[in-house]
């Protein structure tokens, strides 16, 4: 079984990092992982998108047709990654940033104040965590608890004044998103038949 | 962290700063590059971690010189690498022909993009002619690496040192942009081949003749005893260092050939396919240069078709044909510019070869049975076991710290080497 | 007059480094004068056991043959590129480039420059005789305007192909660069002083003090459509003209701007000892 990841924003929004924890939770966990961003000449400013796959056997195809969840952080990757994932899955929409829902009935769309969350947490710029948050909590991909050991390797080894900053940003976003109420539609497909088509 | 059997350690790492690292720890000397995309982070690596070792990092002025400081400092017999991406190893193919004439061992990577010209800067496989058919001018070959995954090409670095000094040739790493920009995890383990006296190299000429590493030899019947010389070498490595893997072939009757991303592809079509009741196996060349021509020709004897899938318009479909030399219907999938080929692209592509390949096989048959000069060639497809010794080659399946592992067919490793690993 | 009789005085013999060949050098070619003059500077420092020289291509591209030494030929332009990976793993190495204005000057331009910028510590001789001789005498980057060539027929005009380029003074602003001078093999007097600049830029290398070039003026009778004599007296009389002689800047012996050009080579030397084991 593999499972697919999209996360999508504009570069400087933390995507590729929110793409690295992840990934580097399911590998601590034992999983097979692959991280792949898109790369441009933007360092700043553009568009930016990172997949993660997840599976129990060394991944294959790094294109992703249908993810089975994605992680939008502004409206043109609404509009591009939204309607591609997979019927049953999970779609986080940075609510902070977007006004336009999806129009999906058949996915889990999870719509988190990401700005006002991370401020909460104490540094506004942690959108991508406190959406990661969101996105584990509706999408049993990784242990909450891997993901916090895998914010201390990766922020603990480069900004370890960070850390408590990034873990509460997690937490954040992971309670808001356990809160949530499900979208109804979502309910027709769970999270456990996504793939099953495979 | 996971700890793994053994000791080692499993992380995660970016196909850039992997290689590097194996690099590193294979014992290179010596590294010089010139910043491109989407190789830019191995340069960046060994600006780092090179003088950390106390050994030679340079980031050159150009291309050009890139492969030249290469070329002098492997010709004092120090472990070199040199990497770019395509439109700079473009620049490099003179300092290749050089190095191949004068037999100096170099390693050289190309994380290969989008072309020609500039191009675009996503992955890509169409420099494979440019790899596989020599890169400048003159007759010669250049083993030719490609590694799946960045556990499998930071094995293949440690390989690539080894048949470079072994042979004194250059010896090309060919990856592609997810390659070189993925990360995944791999263990921290490392390989690092002993060294062969260079009893050639540049060191002072205190106490003994003068040594010379030189490509010109002026006078014809000089440079026809070179050439033949370089050819011998070359027949050698194509008998010893064939390197291939092979998944789900016993039952197979449709083969995919690919290598690199292109083969990660195929393998998420294969698992599809099967799923729809389709008996596909893969079959990856992983020295490219020399081609696993022999092992794919006898491959052909037992299946019904091949589709070779790669990021080109079509490059190693050309090999695969005048390896098979028509035993069976060879269809292509690729994309090019920079494109992937998605898997339900090549399921779509198995299923097209599925019904032309029993139409070609179903017609050939039909001729067989008509008596006349205009038969068709014979063809068995009783099972022909792919047996490294019938062939004459020593082929090497290898799959180190990469899980490809051969369900059908695995070949004895020679000790030489497994003992090492 | 002692009645003892003096020891017999060598006042000329062949350098040990130079081989005993007959050159395919064209009659009255200033290569050889060069080619001796660096065997001898070679013997004077005592440095042949470790010299690594890099050969290009053109008229020198059998300086192999003459000079016996380890050499690596390098590809049309690239010599201060190879030179440079020699110089990086073989810090114990006497590295030396030797190259023609064609080499040096247009298709080696990049090369060249960076080196020199590196400050890496290399020796160039760099034989003018502006003209392609061993492609049958066409326009180079530093022929002169005016001058007929095979491909600059009604001689050089600079507004069709420019200005002949003055390498070793453009080279010589960059800080990395510890010596740069020109002189020339026009007569013995001028030899004299091309020697001994020959030497200072190889001893600005064994001092550690950066990249060091000896631009010399040679001539080239067939390429110019001259008798020997004609053109050692063209080179003397016009070519000085545009190439002025002498030191171009010097700073060895302390004299040398602030900055070394790169790191101490001490930690290199280190690993060069691993190296030469391993290798």
């Amino acid at each position: 079984m593999e499972r697919s990841i999209i996360f999508a924003g504009f570069g400087g929004q933390g995507i590729l990092f929110a793409g690295h924890v992840l990934a580097q939770g399911a590998m601590d966990e034992g999983a097979e992982v692959l991280w792949i961003p898109s790369y441009g000449p933007e360092m700043r400013g553009g568009t930016a998108s990172c997949t993660v796959i997840i599976g129990d056997e060394p991944i294959g195809s790094p294109i992703v047709d249908h993810p089975d969840a994605a992680v939008v952080f502004n409206p043109p990757s609404l509009a591009k990654f939204g309607p591609i994932v997979m019927p049953g899955g999970v779609l986080v929409v940075n609510d902070s940033l977007i006004e336009a829902v999806s129009g999906r009935d058949d996915v889990d769309e999870v719509r988190v104040r990401c700005t006002q969350l991370a401020q909460e947490a104490g540094d506004d710029r942690l959108i991508n965590v406190v959406a990661l948050g969101a996105l584990v909590a509706r999408a049993p991909l990784v242990r909450p608890e891997s993901i916090r050991a895998a914010l201390r390797e990766i922020v603990g080894r480069k900004r370890p004044e960070a850390l408590e900053i990034d873990l509460r940003a997690f937490d954040l976003g992971l309670a808001s998103a356990s809160q949530a109420p499900s979208a109804p539609a979502a309910q027709a497909a769970t999270w456990s038949d996504v793939g099953a088509a495979r | 962290m996971i700890a793994h059997p053994g000791g080692s350690r499993r992380v995660l790492m970016k196909g850039n700063e992997a290689i590097a690292e194996a690099a590193i720890q294979a014992g290179c000397d010596a590294y010089f590059g010139y910043p491109i995309t989407p190789q830019a982070e191995l340069l960046e690596w060994m600006a780092r971690r090179m003088p950390e070792e106390g050994r030679a990092f340079i980031q050159a002025e150009s291309e050009l010189g890139a492969i030249n400081m290469g070329l002098g400092a492997a010709a004092t017999g120090a472990r070199v690498l040199v990497s770019s991406s395509s439109p700079g190893i473009s620049l490099m193919a003179e300092g290749m022909s050089y190095m191949a004439g004068s037999e100096v061992p170099i390693v050289l990577i190309n994380v290969m993009r989008g072309g020609p010209g500039l191009g675009s800067i996503q992955p890509s496989q169409s420099d494979y002619f440019q790899a596989v058919k020599g890169h400048g001018h003159g007759d010669y070959r250049v083993p030719v690496f490609a590694p799946s995954s960045i556990g499998e090409a930071m094995e293949l670095i440690a390989t690539a040192f080894e048949v470079a000094e072994r042979y004194r040739t250059p010896v090309m790493l060919l990856a592609d942009g997810i390659l070189g920009q993925a990360m995944e995890p791999v263990d921290l383990r490392f390989r690092r081949p002993e060294r062969i006296e260079a009893a050639w190299a540049l060191t002072g000429a205190d106490g003994r003749p003068p040594r010379v590493v030189r490509s010109l030899h002026l006078v014809p019947e000089d440079l026809e005893e070179h050439n033949l010389h370089l050819q011998e070498k070359f027949r050698a490595v194509a008998e010893h260092e064939v390197r291939w893997a092979g998944e789900q072939l016993e039952d197979a009757e449709l083969v995919i050939v690919a290598y690199g991303t292109a083969a990660r592809v195929a393998r998420t079509a294969i698992a599809r396919a099967r799923a729809d009741g389709l008996k596909v196996g893969l079959f990856r060349p992983i020295s490219l240069w020399p081609f696993p021509s022999a092992l794919l020709a006898a491959l052909a004897e037992r299946v019904r078709g091949m589709l070779v899938v790669e990021l080109s318009a079509g490059q190693m479909v050309e090999d695969v044909r005048l390896a098979v030399e028509g035993r069976v219907p060879i269809a292509f999938d690729g994309r090019t510019g920079g494109m992937v080929p998605s898997p339900d692209e090549v399921v779509e592509a198995l299923r097209e070869l599925d019904t032309t390949g029993l139409a070609a096989r179903r017609s050939r048959r039909a001729r067989r049975r008509q008596p006349g000069p205009v038969s068709g060639p014979e063809h068995t497809h009783e099972r022909t076991p792919l047996a490294a010794s019938e062939s004459g080659h020593e082929a090497l399946s290898i799959f180190g710290d990469d899980a490809w592992m051969p369900l059908w067919y695995t070949s004895p490793v020679p000790s030489r080497r497994g003992g090492k690993r | 007059m002692s009645a003892v009789a003096a020891a017999p005085r060598v006042v000329y013999e062949r350098p040990a480094v130079l081989t005993d060949v007959s050159t395919r050098y064209c009659p009255g070619c200033g290569h050889g004068v060069v080619h001796r003059l660096l065997a001898e500077v070679i013997d004077e420092l005592g440095v042949a056991g470790r010299t690594i020289a890099v050969a290009p291509v053109g008229c020198s591209v059998f300086a192999y043959e003459y000079l016996s030494l380890d050499w690596c030929e390098a590809p049309h332009g690239r010599a201060p590129a190879v030179a440079t990976g020699i110089r990086r793993v073989r810090p114990d190495a006497f590295v030396l480039t030797y190259q023609g204005d064609g080499d040096l000057a247009a298709i080696g331009t990049g090369e060249i420059v960076h080196a020199a910028a590196r400050g890496e510590l290399i020796t160039t001789i760099f034989v003018n005789n502006g003209i392609y001789g061993m492609t049958g005498g066409q326009m180079a980057p530093t022929t002169l305007l005016g001058q007929k060539t095979t491909s600059s027929p009604t001689g050089r005009e600079a507004s069709l192909a420019g200005y002949p380029v003055p390498m070793t003074e453009m080279l010589a602003v960059l800080p990395g660069v510890a010596f740069a001078g020109r002189g020339s093999v026009a007569d013995p007097s001028a030899i004299g002083k091309t020697k001994a600049m020959i030497r200072k830029a190889c001893e600005a290398q064994l001092r550690g003090e950066g990249f060091a070039i000896v631009e010399v003026l040679s001539n080239c009778p067939v390429g110019w459509g001259m008798t020997a004599p004609e053109s050692i007296r063209h080179l003397k009389e016009v070519v000085v003209g545009t190439y002025p002689l002498g030191v171009l800047v010097d700073r060895t012996g302390g004299k040398r701007n602030a900055g070394a050009p790169h790191p101490a080579p001490s930690a290199r030397a280190t690993r060069s000892g691993a190296t030469a084991q391993e290798g």
